[in-house]
């Protein structure tokens, strides 16, 4: 049996996944923060005082919630809600951000980077960089600028500045590599807080770890309120930071089924979607090799979906390998199937998920259907849908 | 011996640098690239560096980037690339031509089939800006299999001991980044240039290229004395840019590169 613990290797590598496909100037410090990782992964006053802001600016743990309406309406497994809708700035990205900062700190860099697409991370960013008194600069697309401005203007409250990145798709991955050639020009004094668990090593594990307590605390919970284990956990995957998190702690008890949902868009027929492990191939972007959105040429291709959060072309190396090793599942739910998801959890259980938890509320449905009665399903809320209101109001022709 | 130490050993010979160019691949456009390749030789270029475009250039600054777009846009693959390569090969077999690209796009080619047919092609070198020697094992072998060099980059943040590790691993010759940040950029700090490359020159019997940031005869000589090479990118692909036909590619490529070349060869 494969120890899942066991990955990645020294280099960074899931099997063939992973590693560092970086250029030169970025590799002196991709070693340095390789290096710094490793030891303040182990240290305690560094791990005690991560733990400590996770309680205590956080808000952690977050709740185990039985969604009993919803249960009732979709009438099948019973559905729990990981609420990490409840953190202090509205998503799991805080998790992560928070750590980053302390070995941003520790390192002593003075100035933070990050992309952003929905805005939550460059949010969680920003608002850990205003605690530290930290300079903040987020790159974020011009379209996504656009679908997101109230985020857009939290940044700004919060200090940061926010650079319009008007490059190729102007979404997502461009805000990335827009932000890789500001490291790349400024790597001295500056730390990259990249949002997702992909970029070249040690990102996806470091950003992994960081969210794991999502996982951690869900099993601690259910085991308490249920007991045993669950049957299923469902999660949202974009570059796939919130899945990582809630998969992490159970991948070695193999009788919970893991499932990974991708944003199918238009209809995986349309062309456009962001289904990275369903309808890509195995390549090289931002870093490191996985499944990758591209044409025949190896082009990368601009991908679509309601939410700007899982509107990214590729996905985290270790997604790409647990789908490999059959130890997770990809599957997929699109815009429409997103939208029901969110108005039903709305008003039936008072919660407004957010655009990409949406994505996972919507296979926990078709799963709870499948599942027969008493089965518990754990679906990550990843985030809150306040951010999405304006666009969702904009879709339905409703004019605020 | 290969077309690119046969263009070293005697430009050494002649005591000569080499400049090297760098365009993009179907930019300003596909049918212009073969004669603006014949053009820059003939203006004194040594060997050319031709660049793959790629959709997601992250290490490159906007002028390389905006010229892999409109490549791209006009219908530049991979393959046609190949095809640019070989037929500048039927009127030039002594140039030496090295490719410079990002990786994906060979991942999507396959590693075997592309430097099959990039030896095929005439191709000489290869330099992947975004797959350190770390994660060339598989790549190398190929080249080494079709006697194509692998190029590697030393940026100013690379270590001694890194330096060698990578050396280690070079062919053709060493690209040496004169600066943080990404091509096209402009704040060279000279200053500190002497001894670093007396350091990797203690290091290696492999000519040294030196680029970023040379954008004219002046920047050119300043790098050109601790080096064998000096790299002009950005500076180029601008003025390539403003070229709507092959006419005015020969005139700017004669104005631009010309002068540039002879101040690099004068005693």
């Amino acid at each position: 049996m494969t120890n899942y613990y066991d990955f990645p290797d020294v280099k960074g590598h899931f099997d063939q996944y992973g590693g560092v496909f970086a250029s030169e100037t970025l590799m002196k410090c991709l070693n340095e923060l390789q290096d710094a990782y490793k030891k303040y992964k182990t240290d305690e006053a560094f791990q005690n005082e991560f733990y400590y802001d996770l309680a205590h600016y956080v808000g952690r743990p977050s709740p185990l919630y039985l969604a009993k309406r919803l249960t009732q309406n979709v009438g099948g497994a019973n559905i729990w809600l990981k609420r990490e809708d409840l953190n202090h700035t509205g998503a799991h990205k805080i998790n992560n951000t928070v750590g980053q900062i302390l070995l941003a700190k520790a390192m002593g860099k003075k100035r933070i980077i990050a992309e952003t697409g929905a805005g939550q991370h460059g949010v969680a960013t920003a608002t850990v960089a205003a605690r530290l008194g930290l300079k903040c600069v987020v790159y974020m697309g011009e379209v996504d600028i656009q679908r997101q401005a109230i985020n857009v203007y939290r940044m700004k409250l919060l200090g940061a500045e926010v650079i319009s990145v008007k490059s190729g798709s102007k979404t997502l991955k461009d805000a990335l590599n827009e932000a890789m050639r500001d490291w790349v020009t400024n790597v001295d004094d500056t730390f990259y807080i990249i949002g997702t668990v992909a970029g070249p090593a040690p990102y996806p594990e470091m950003v992994r770890d960081f969210n794991s307590v999502v996982g951690r605390e869900a099993k601690k919970q259910f085991n308490k309120q249920v007991g045993g284990l669950p049957d299923a956990i469902v999660a949202c995957v974009g570059g796939g930071s919130n899945a990582m998190g809630i998969f992490h702690a159970f991948l070695n008890d193999e009788t919970v089924k893991l499932y990974g949902v991708e944003a199918e868009g238009k209809g995986m027929s349309t062309g456009k979607h962001a289904a990275s492990i369903n309808a890509g191939d195995v390549g090289v972007l931002h870093g490191n090799r996985t499944y990758v959105m591209s044409d025949e040429d190896g082009q990368i291709i601009e991908t679509h979906s309601i939410s700007a959060g899982l509107d990214y072309p590729g996905v985290g190396p270790e997604h790409a390998f647990l789908n490999d090793k059959g130890r997770a599942s990809y599957v997929l739910a699109n815009d429409q199937e997103a939208l029901n998801a969110f108005h039903l959890l709305t008003e039936v259980e008072g919660i407004l998920p957010a655009l990409e938890s949406s994505h996972a509320v919507a296979y926990g449905i078709k799963l709870s259907q499948k599942l027969v009665k008493g089965k518990n399903i754990i679906v990550n809320l990843s985030g809150r849908g306040d951010k999405d209101v304006h666009t969702i109001a904009a879709l339905e022709g409703i004019n605020l | 011996m290969s077309r690119l130490s046969k263009k070293f050993n005697k430009l050494k010979e002649n005591k000569q640098k080499a400049l090297i160019p760098f365009i993009t691949a179907g930019h300003p456009h596909p049918l212009m690239t073969v004669p603006t390749m014949h053009a820059l030789v003939k203006n004194g270029a040594s060997i050319i560096e031709l660049g793959m475009p790629f959709s997601d250039p992250m290490a490159d600054g906007a002028v390389i980037q905006q010229s892999s777009e409109e490549a791209i846009k006009k219908g530049m693959t991979l393959s046609s690339v190949l095809d640019v390569v070989s037929e500048f090969r039927e009127n030039d077999d002594k140039t030496p031509v090295v490719l410079m690209g990002y990786l994906n796009p060979i991942e999507k080619f396959g590693y075997q089939q592309f430097v099959k047919q990039a030896s095929e092609s005439g191709v000489d070198a290869l330099l992947i800006v975004d797959m350190p020697p770390e994660e060339s094992s598989e790549l190398l072998s190929l080249l080494n299999q079709y006697n194509l060099s692998q190029i590697f980059l030393i940026a100013p943040t690379t270590t001694r001991k890194r330096q060698q590790y990578i050396l280690s691993k070079s062919g053709g010759f060493i690209y040496c980044v004169a600066l943080k940040g990404v091509t096209g950029s402009n704040n060279v700090d000279y200053s500190d240039l002497s001894e670093k490359f007396n350091t990797i020159r203690s290091l290696t019997d492999l000519p040294i290229a030196i680029g970023f940031g040379v954008k004219d005869v002046n920047s050119a000589l300043a790098v050109a004395q601790y080096g064998d090479a000096v790299v002009i990118g950005s500076a180029l692909v601008k003025k390539l840019g403003k070229c709507k036909n092959e006419k005015e590619i020969k005139k700017t490529i004669k104005k631009f590169i010309k002068p540039i070349s002879k101040a690099l060869n004068k005693e």
